[in-house]
């Protein structure tokens, strides 16, 4: 039930501090989603929506400095290799 | 979808499983307190390839299987009283009460009705005047700003037909008790990123400091809880217990101070049992009294039946991490998604249901 979804802001459509609603793209498809939590969202960020409701906006900085992590760690690694020839 | 795909990229989890494999130098016992999280982690067997490694127990984070039984009960009675309509979570119909789920409750003329958002139930309030509508308010900190939100929205519109069943829990508190029990094994959490991005990170500090266990923040896709469980690892090896956020795309160490607002202005801190646990002190959430007007357990009496627990459910030590599903005598015989007896088998994060799904439990009940 924690389960919650990014999108991307498309459109703004209400400003409302408690009804303020957005376009929300999710891969393609667009909903309606209220913005009460995230009034500070420009269109183009994305936010993490919950039950309809944004409650977070992605900090796309600190991803990208993430995945740079991620594809800093050694490739090639002996077991990884060994498991590869177990499963073929 | 971007933001989503990149944390399934099944080279990034590789590396992140020989990175784990390299840092454990003796196997280490982690908690993931997220339902959402022990199904993703079962779903890409990464318990499975961890075996011997990380031993990963599941917690008590979902919230359809912590929703007191008595609240369940009392929705069933009000979904069956003349006059008034119950909205819930789909989640949560099939669970079953001590006298039958909402869902058997709607096949003897109970009115009920799923809904995506508790928006959806104000909505449903609005354009049904003459229903009394009341919505079934489950979940933890990731869910309570929705529910507040709609509070609002029914305040301002003046809806004199809304209002909650309130049994919304917090999950630190649980965490508390977990780690106060006897018995218990977890020597490292990790926490779940979407109550982080309302409560933020920062709460976690005492929690660290008192019980000397590390805490790390942690997403729901493989490469995150990969990740996690990599950063927890090292802090066990390394003996720091701290807090660590490993989901700063979305968790900031403040959380979301608008957020936290808006619960804060519609509902207070409250003792709560959780089914399968029992009392937790500080464990819920009630609507603050200028919005008890709201309050279900207000507007219609209470349920005065004692609720009854199945005893062939072991639901408890199942949400405390004391045992596995599968070491549970009725999971996958007695007990299946089709005729659940608890909650967790019903559950989209419920660990029983995991098991179940990904585990091929049906081979070997068969
Ligand atoms: S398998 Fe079924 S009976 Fe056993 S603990 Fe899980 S939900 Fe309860």
């Amino acid at each position: 039930m924690c389960l919650a979804i990014p999108g991307k802001v498309v459109r703004w459509i209400d400003s409302d501090p408690l009804l303020g609603v957005a376009e929300v793209e999710f891969g393609g498809v667009t909903r309606r989603c209220l913005m009460a939590c995230v009034p500070e969202a420009s269109e183009g960020d994305y936010v993490v929506v919950h039950a309809g409701v944004a409650i977070a906006i992605v900090d796309a900085e600190e991803a990208a400095r993430v995945l740079a992590e991620l594809a800093s760690l050694p490739e090639k690694v002996e077991w990884l290799e060994r498991d590869e020839e177990e499963t073929q | 979808m971007k933001f989503l795909d990149e944390y399934r990229d099944p080279v990034a989890a590789r590396r992140l499983l020989a990175e784990i494999r390299r840092a454990a130098r003796r196997p280490w016992t982690l908690m993931e307190v997220c339902g959402g999280q022990t199904h993703s982690l079962l779903r890409h067997g990464i318990d499975v390839e961890l075996a011997g490694v990380v031993d990963l127990i599941h917690g008590p984070g979902c919230p359809v299987c912590v929703s007191p039984l008595e609240s369940i009960d009392f929705a069933r009675e009000l979904s069956l009283r003349e006059g008034v309509l119950l909205a819930s979570f789909g989640d949560m119909l099939r669970v079953p009460g001590s006298r039958g789920s909402l869902l058997e409750a709607r096949a003897v003329g109970g009115r009920v009705k799923p809904v995506y958002s508790p928006m959806d139930a104000v909505d449903l309030a609005r354009r049904n005047p003459d229903l009394q509508v009341v919505f079934f308010a489950v979940g933890f900190e990731t869910t309570t700003p929705t529910t507040a939100l709609a509070v609002r929205q029914a305040k301002a519109l003046g809806l004199r037909n809304f209002s909650l069943l309130v049994a919304h829990v917090r999950v630190l508190p649980a965490m508390e008790a977990l780690v106060e029990s006897a018995d218990c094994r977890v020597q490292g959490f990790l926490a779940a990123g979407h109550v982080c991005a309302v409560t933020g990170c920062k709460e976690y500090a005492p929690f660290v400091e008192r019980y000397r266990l590390p805490v790390v923040v942690t997403g729901f896709e493989p490469v995150d809880l990969l990740q996690g469980i990599l950063q927890c690892v090292r802090l066990l090896e390394s003996g720091r217990p701290e807090v660590v956020n490993c989901y700063r795309r979305t968790a900031r160490d403040a959380g979301n101070p608008t957020a936290q607002r808006l619960v804060g202005e519609v509902f207070e801190v409250c003792d709560r049992p959780w089914r399968g646990l029992g009392m937790i002190p500080r464990g819920g959430l009630k609507l603050r009294p200028e919005f008890q007007q709201f309050d279900a357990e207000v507007r219609f009496c209470g349920a005065t039946v004692p609720a009854i627990e199945d005893h062939e459910c072991h639901s408890g030590a199942v949400l405390a991490g004391r045992i596995k599903p599968k070491a549970c005598p009725s999971f996958g015989t007695s007990c299946t998604p089709d005729r659940p007896l608890g909650a967790p088998m019903v559950s989209s994060e419920g660990a029983c249901a995991a098991y179940y799904r990904y585990a091929g439990a049906n081979h070997l009940s068969g």
